[in-house]
């Protein structure tokens, strides 16, 4: 009984946290999304090199790392396009943008310098 | 060591050919360069660190030295020039030098090439060639006598008549009148004389010197004697060619030359003369025996065309025949060419003909008896005029004043045509001696014919065995003097004795060696040798105190020596000289040693000597040690995850499509529209320079392509997002 009401619980707790999830503007949404596509495939990695070892360990790096510096800067681009955040009020969230493909071209620069 | 002995005598012709070769410019004489070859064979035998070998080659050297009358020419010529000379000649003057070698030595199975050679001949004397193509032409025509046109023969007589009148060198009137005596003696129906031979003869004349050398032309100032030999026959040619009789004055004075040129010869020690070139430069430097061979050929030329003798020393001509003779064996055509052909030529002068005194071996041996002979010939190896060799006297070389043969005749076996020292003198015992000879010929009118050169000095070698007597060999202590072991040992029966000894002992080994006549007799070495097991040996050389040899190992002092190697040491004795018939090298025996623990300052055991020749061996194979390649997953597995990290990304497109993006807020103005679509691609193209970055290109040209796409992007990117940021604060306020 404790456990059909916990795991009902848990559901509750599901849908209501999706719910109020439902609420987030769909940009937001988009990047939610972009950023576990990044961590998925950096998640698959992991899994291959652990199943074949590091060898070529600069390419696993950089191939984790972009996955990794793409998921960090896309969550930077939410927390400034958030309108809710009033920290960044005044910064539009076209700038935002420019800055998150700025940072991205520089950051897959040293990534393809570093792939070997 | 009898091989080397076999050898030797091969040998010393190529090593006298090396030393006459270098000598004629060091001037060095024969005795130090025989010494200084002792000395490297000596250095060689050391370094294999075997003393059998070394004893075999000091054998060698020592008759090798002994070998200073070269003997006339013989078989190893002929087949010699039958090997140098193969019938392949690029030229009618190589065809000339084989046909007039093979002429000399007369050599019946020459290779055949009259026909070939006869070609080119008459090629040559029917067009209008060089002078120097025609004089060798004529020479090979004089030998093959070739089917020649005797009208092209005409032409080439005036041609050569208007070129000797025209001619401003002396190589040019060489050639030509060189060219006139051949057609002169090939052709008799053809006019060659000369009409003014008197003016060629004082133009020729015109280019000597007062030292009796000649110079090329009148416009070069330096003199030669190769250009001396080359003057002289070309004057012998005039006076043959003459319409009339030279004036006999100017022949004399040419003759004066001919004395003159002889004072500047050069000379050996042992009797031999020669001609050299005093300058270098300027021409192409002839060699001492090209000149030589010049100054022969003129000389003898000259001296068959006039009459009269030229008063030349008989000595001379024979210390040229001695040059000649003394070159041995020339590996090169030209060089034996010149040899033989000069020799020929003093074989049958006017001036006075050579005779060589040569004896088949310089070796007596006492103990077979055999007898002493001696061989008298001219320069090519034909029999002598009747003649009596005498032996003059014979001294040991170390004692010069004390004669053991005085004025003995040689008897002639006219069989073989040698002159035999039938009974050897008993008193003489092993040793070098010195033999002088004299030749008398039994015509004595033949003196002024004949060059004998007087006495002539030949080193002979008495050899003989040596017997070895008294052989002791003893173990005894160092302060009380007691005997611990002595052993008497046989040479001969192989004993062989087991010693052993501590550092506070001393060996003993004494020997004697007495010549065949009785007295004591000193070798050039005996030396004792210490071996250990560990291969490190000692070398004593064992002294002589009268007449007993005999050496004292003092091993308290010798232990630093030995390097306080304990164990056993082989013993083995070597006596050898050249004129010890039983030099021997013979293990003795073995002795135990016993020495004290080196202390710690003690010198360290060098490492053993490595054989000399083993630098030539093939070196061990090196293995190349490469990184072993990582290891790396199968193909598939890496294909599969390829396609894995495909899934998030169509994860995320699906996610977009749920999410229901549009692109409704794409510009729909044409300007900001074009900006739009600039700006996309300008991320694209930089991606794109990523992956060329990746794929080939370097970091320097990818950062200047991406500084040029930065500007193009920050504009257009600034342009749409500002173009954005205005329409959404347009919204805002609206």
């Amino acid at each position: 009984m404790a456990r059909s009401s916990s795991s009902k619980d848990a559901q509750d707790l599901f849908r209501a946290l999706w719910s109020a999830y439902a609420a987030t503007p769909t940009n937001l949404k988009i990047i939610d999304l972009y950023v576990i596509y990044a961590l998925f495939t950096a998640l698959i990695q992991v899994v291959y090199m652990a199943l074949v070892g590091s060898f070529p360990f600069n390419s696993f790096l950089s191939g984790v790392l972009s996955c990794v510096g793409t998921a960090v800067l896309a969550v930077c681009l939410r927390i400034q396009v958030n309108k809710e955040n009033k920290e960044f009020k005044d910064l539009a969230p076209e700038r935002a943008f420019a800055d998150f493909v700025l940072c991205n071209l520089v950051l897959h620069l040293v990534i393809m310098n570093f792939l070997g | 060591m009898l091989l080397i002995l076999a050898l030797n005598k091969r040998t010393c012709s190529r090593v006298a050919l090396k030393t006459l070769l270098t000598r004629s410019r060091s001037r060095r004489r024969r005795l130090p360069s025989a010494t200084l070859l002792f000395f490297m064979l000596l250095l060689r035998a050391g370094m294999a660190s075997n003393l059998g070998g070394l004893l075999a080659l000091l054998l060698a050297v020592s008759i090798c030295g002994a070998v200073t009358i070269p003997g006339p020419i013989s078989d190893a010529h002929r087949s010699a020039a039958l090997e140098l000379f193969d019938g392949s000649f690029s030229s009618l003057e190589e065809a000339y030098e084989a046909l007039r070698v093979f002429e000399i030595l007369a050599i019946g199975n020459k290779p055949d090439v009259s026909a070939t050679t006869c070609n080119k001949v008459v090629e040559i004397l029917g067009s209008s060639s060089p002078v120097k193509d025609l004089f060798y032409a004529l020479k090979v025509n004089g030998i093959l006598k070739c089917k020649v046109n005797g009208d092209a023969v005409k032409d080439i007589a005036s041609r050569l008549k208007a070129a000797v009148n025209d001619a401003s060198t002396l190589v040019d009137m060489y050639y030509s009148i060189g060219s006139l005596v051949l057609i002169k003696d090939q052709a008799s129906d053809v006019d060659v004389l000369l009409t003014d031979a008197d003016g060629t003869f004082h133009s020729i004349k015109a280019l000597s010197q007062s030292d009796g050398r000649w110079r090329y032309s009148s416009d070069n100032p330096e003199s030669s004697t190769y250009a001396a030999g080359l003057a002289l026959e070309a004057l012998a040619g005039v006076i043959s060619l003459a319409s009339s009789e030279i004036d006999q004055s100017r022949v004399n004075k040419v003759k004066n030359d001919i004395l003159k040129l002889f004072d500047s010869i050069e000379k050996y020690d042992d009797g031999t003369f020669y001609f050299d070139e005093k300058f270098v430069g300027g021409r192409e430097h002839e060699g001492s025996l090209s000149t030589t061979s010049s100054v022969v050929r003129g000389v003898t030329s000259f001296a068959a065309v006039t009459s009269g003798k030229i008063n030349l020393p008989g000595d001379k001509i024979l210390g040229l025949a001695k040059f000649l003779l003394g070159i041995g064996i020339p590996g090169d055509a030209k060089d034996f060419f010149n040899q033989v052909e000069s020799l020929a030529l003093l074989e049958n002068n006017r001036v006075s003909i050579p005779l060589v005194l040569s004896l088949p071996a310089t070796v007596y041996s006492l103990s077979k008896k055999d007898q002493l002979k001696v061989r008298v010939n001219t320069v090519l190896g034909s029999a002598a005029p009747p003649l009596a060799v005498k032996l003059v006297r014979a001294f040991h070389s170390d004692a010069k004043d004390l004669s053991i043969i005085e004025s003995k005749e040689l008897q002639y076996d006219q069989n073989n045509g040698i002159h035999v020292l039938e009974v050897f003198p008993d008193n003489v015992d092993v040793g070098t001696y010195m033999f002088v000879f004299e030749i008398i010929l039994h015509d004595s009118s033949g003196e002024k014919v004949y060059a004998t050169g007087g006495q002539v000095h030949v080193p002979i070698y008495v050899t003989g065995i040596i017997k070895v007597s008294n052989t002791e060999i003893a173990v005894f202590d160092s302060d009380l003097g007691s005997v611990e072991t002595q052993k008497t040992l046989d040479l001969a029966g192989n004993d062989f004795v087991s010693l052993s000894a501590n550092h506070l002992q001393k060996l003993h080994f004494s020997f004697q060696l007495t010549t065949p006549h009785g007295h004591a007799f000193k070798p050039h070495q005996a030396f004792v040798k210490l071996k250990h097991e560990t291969k490190h040996e000692h070398i004593f050389v064992v002294g002589n105190t009268g007449k007993k040899f005999e050496i004292i190992l003092d091993f308290l002092g010798l232990v630093e020596k030995f390097y306080y190697l304990s164990g056993r040491y082989d013993i083995e004795l070597t006596v050898g000289d050249a004129v010890m018939e039983n030099s021997f090298l013979q293990p003795l025996g073995q002795v135990d040693l016993d020495l004290p623990e080196a202390p710690e300052k003690a010198a360290r055991l060098p490492p053993l000597p490595v054989d000399p020749y083993s630098r030539y061996e093939a070196k061990a194979e090196i293995a190349h040690l490469f990184r072993a390649p990582e290891k790396r997953p199968p193909q598939e597995l890496s294909l599969t995850f390829l396609s894995l990290t495909i899934l998030p990304f169509i994860g995320f497109l699906v996610g977009l499509l749920r999410l229901g993006v549009n692109l409704k807020n794409f510009p729909s103005s044409a300007a900001p529209a074009t900006y739009a679509i600039l700006f996309q691609f300008g991320i694209a193209a930089v991606l794109l320079l990523y992956v060329l970055f990746w794929l080939k290109l370097d970091l320097f040209t990818t950062l200047k392509a991406v500084g040029f796409l930065g500007v193009f992007l920050m504009f257009v990117g600034h342009r749409i997002l500002s173009h954005l940021a205005s329409t959404s604060t347009k919204l805002k306020s609206a």
